[in-house]
C-alpha cells in the first residue's frame, strides 16, 4: 500500500465520520456523540493530509495551526449564546476567505499548466469564496449593527447584480480558455468580492435568517469546488453536505415566511412598508386604543391562569431575557399552571435561535414546541406571553391580503384567553406592519425593557402565591 | 472529460443525497448546533490550506496558504467546541427526586 492509499482511506474514514456524526445530530440526546465522530473525522483528515506528497516544509503550518486554534478556543469558549448568529456570519466569512485564498495560492502554483476543468472549478472556488467573504462579512455588521438593519435599495439593483454575476462566469471561461490570463483571473476574485457586498445590502433584519442560511450554502459550495480543483473527495463530500444544509435550512426559513428564497433574496421586503410607516409619522402608533397594564396586573392575570404559553422573539435575545423568562416559568409552574414554549421557526435571527437561549437558561428541551405542535393550542390556553415577537404573532397575516407578511403562518397568539405582550416600544417590528395584535382588547400591553419587566413580574407572582397560600 | 471529474460528480451527487436525507432529519431544536457543527465540517478547507502553505512554492503561495491555514483552523476549533458546548445545554426536564 502505498502513501497515497493511506491518505485516501484516512479520507474516506474521514467522510464516514462526518456523515455518521451529522446523523446522530437528528436528535437531541445523541447529538453530542455526534460532535465527537465529526471531530475524529477531521483529525483524521488532517493528519492524512500531512502525509501528503506536496507538503515539504511544516515551519508554517505549524505556527499557523497554533495561531488558529489559539483563536478558534477563545471563540469557542467565550462568546456569548446571544452572540450565536453574529458567531455563525464571521465564521462564514473565514470559510470564504480560506476557501479564496487556497484558489488563488492554486493558480499561482498550477495555473499555467492545469487540465480546463481544474481551472474552471479553481475560478468558480475563487469567486464563491469572495462572494462568501465578504457577505458574510456584511452579515455580520448588519447583525452587530455597524451597518444599518434596513434594507439598502437602488434603481437597477437587480440587473447590476446579474450583470457582475454573468461577467465574473464570462471571466471564469476567459481564464479556461487562456490560463496565463492573471489579470482576469483576478478581475474574477474582486467581482467575488463586490458581489458579496451588493448581494447582502438589500436583505432587512428580518430575512437575516435566511440569508445566513444562503451564506453556509455558498461557503459549502464553494467547498466543493476546491475538491473539484484538487481533486479531493473529502472536500466534495464536506462541501456538498455543507451546502446541503444551508439550502435545507433557508428552505425551511423560507417556508416559515411564506416566501420564495428568490423573494428573498431579490425582494428587499421591509423597505416599502417602512416607508409608509415612515410617512405615517413616529407618533401614529395606535397608543390610544391599545391596553396598556402594569406589572401588578399582569401578575393578577397570571394567578388565574391553569396554561400559559410563552412565545419568545427577537427581542428576548436582544434584553438577554432568557434567564428571567425561565424563572417566570418556573414561579408559574409552582403555582400549578403548565407552562409550555412555542418557537417560530423564524423567531431571532438564525434557524433555532431561540432553542438555543432557552437551552441556554436550563429550559428543559421537552417544553419547547414548533409552531405546528402547538399553534392548536393556543384557544385553549389562559395566557400567552410574547416576549419581543412581532411578526411571527402578527394576526394581519391571516386577515389583511395586502400585508406583506400575509400567508407567513403565525403563531395564534390572538385565540388565547388573554395575551400579555412585554415589547419596548409601539414601535413597528422589523417589517416595519403595524400589529392589530396589540391594540386588541385581550392583550395586555406591558411596555419597557423585557429583562426588567420580567424580573419585576416575578416577584409579582411569587408575592401573589404567597397571599393565595 | 476526465475521469476524475466523473468520479467527483460522482461523490458530490451522491454526498448531496445523502446529506438530504441525514439533514432533513435534523428538528428545529437543533438547527443552531447544526449550523455551527456543518461549520466545523466545512473547515475541511485545511486540507487544501495544508498543502498550500506547506509546499514550499513560494512567498506568495506560503503566506495565502498559512491565512487560510489559520482562518480554516478557527473554524474546525471554535466551531466544535461552540456546537459541543450548545449541545451541553440542551437538557431534559430533570429526573424529580423524592
Amino acid at each position: 500500500m502505498t502513501t497515497t492509499d493511506v491518505v485516501q482511506l484516512l479520507y474516506l474514514a474521514a467522510s464516514a465520520l462526518f456523515i455518521l456524526g451529522l446523523q446522530s445530530m437528528g436528535k437531541a440526546d445523541t447529538a453530542r456523540r455526534g460532535v465527537r465522530f465529526a471531530e475524529v473525522g477531521m483529525l483524521l483528515a488532517v493528519v492524512g493530509t500531512l502525509l501528503h506528497h506536496e507538503i515539504i516544509s511544516y515551519h508554517w503550518i505549524a505556527i499557523s495551526i497554533v495561531i488558529g486554534s489559539a483563536i478558534g478556543t477563545a471563540m469557542g469558549l467565550f462568546i456569548p449564546m446571544v452572540k450565536m448568529p453574529e458567531r455563525i456570519a464571521l465564521s462564514h466569512a473565514f470559510g470564504g476567505l480560506a476557501v479564496a485564498l487556497v484558489g488563488v495560492s492554486e493558480y499561482v502554483r498550477h495555473g499555467a499548466h492545469a487540465p480546463m476543468l481544474t481551472i474552471a472549478a479553481i475560478g468558480l472556488e475563487v469567486f464563491l469564496g469572495a462572494l462568501t467573504f465578504t457577505g458574510s462579512l456584511m452579515a455580520f455588521g448588519k447583525l452587530q449593527g455597524v451597518i444599518t438593519g434596513k434594507p439598502l435599495t437602488y434603481p437597477g439593483q437587480n440587473a447590476s447584480n446579474l450583470l457582475a454575476l454573468a461577467v465574473a462566469l464570462a471571466g471564469v471561461a476567459y481564464v479556461v480558455a487562456n490560463p496565463s490570463a492573471a489579470t482576469v483571473f483576478y478581475v474574477v476574485l474582486g467581482l467575488g468580492f463586490v458581489l458579496g457586498v451588493l448581494l447582502v445590502l438589500p436583505i432587512g433584519g428580518a430575512d437575516m435568517p435566511v440569508v445566513i442560511c444562503l451564506l453556509n450554502a455558498y461557503a459549502g459550495l464553494a467547498a466543493a469546488a476546491t475538491g473539484f480543483a484538487l481533486g479531493n473527495n473529502v472536500l466534495i463530500i464536506c462541501g456538498a453536505l455543507d451546502g446541503g444544509s444551508g439550502i435545507i435550512l433557508g428552505l425551511m426559513m423560507s417556508k416559515a415566511m411564506n416566501r420564495s428564497f428568490r423573494n428573498v433574496v431579490f425582494g428587499a421586503v421591509g423597505s416599502a412598508p417602512a416607508a409608509a410607516a415612515a410617512a405615517a409619522g413616529p407618533g401614529a402608533a395606535p397608543t390610544s386604543s391599545a391596553n396598556v397594564g402594569s406589572l401588578e396586573d399582569a401578575a393578577a392575570v397570571l394567578a388565574s391562569a391553569r396554561s400559559v404559553i410563552i412565545v419568545p422573539g427577537y427581542g428576548m435575545a436582544v434584553s438577554q431575557a432568557q434567564h428571567v423568562v425561565r424563572d417566570l416559568a418556573n414561579a408559574l409552574a409552582a403555582g400549578g399552571a403548565e407552562v409550555r414554549y412555542a418557537i417560530h421557526p423564524v423567531a431571532g435571527r438564525m434557524p433555532g435561535h431561540m432553542n438555543v437561549l432557552l437551552a441556554e437558561a436550563n429550559v428543559p428541551y421537552e417544553q419547547l414546541f414548533d409552531l405546528d405542535a402547538i399553534n392548536d393550542d393556543f384557544g385553549s390556553t389562559d395566557v400567552a406571553i410574547v416576549v419581543g415577537a412581532n411578526d411571527v404573532v402578527n394576526p394581519a397575516a391571516k386577515t389583511q391580503p395586502n400585508s406583506p407578511i400575509f400567508g407567513m403562518p403565525v403563531l395564534a397568539v390572538d385565540q388565547a384567553r388573554t395575551a400579555i405582550c412585554f415589547k419596548r416600544s409601539f414601535n413597528p417590528g422589523f417589517a416595519g406592519i403595524e400589529n392589530e395584535l396589540f391594540t386588541k382588547p385581550s392583550t395586555m400591553m406591558v411596555l419597557g425593557d423585557a429583562k426588567k419587566s420580567l424580573a419585576e413580574l416575578v416577584q409579582a407572582v411569587k408575592s401573589e402565591a404567597k397571599l393565595a397560600a | 472529460m476526465s475521469t476524475t471529474l466523473i468520479m467527483g460528480l460522482y461523490v458530490f451527487v451522491l454526498g448531496a443525497f445523502v446529506g438530504w436525507q441525514v439533514l432533513s432529519k435534523v428538528p428545529h431544536l437543533l438547527h443552531t448546533p447544526l449550523m455551527s457543527a456543518t461549520n466545523a465540517i466545512s473547515g475541511i478547507s485545511l486540507v487544501g490550506s495544508l498543502v498550500a502553505a506547506g509546499s514550499d512554492h513560494d512567498v506568495l503561495t506560503t503566506l495565502l496558504g498559512s491565512v487560510a491555514v489559520v482562518a480554516a483552523t478557527i473554524n474546525v476549533v471554535g466551531g466544535f467546541l461552540i456546537t459541543d458546548r450548545m449541545l451541553k445545554m440542551f437538557k431534559k426536564k430533570p429526573e424529580v427526586v423524592r
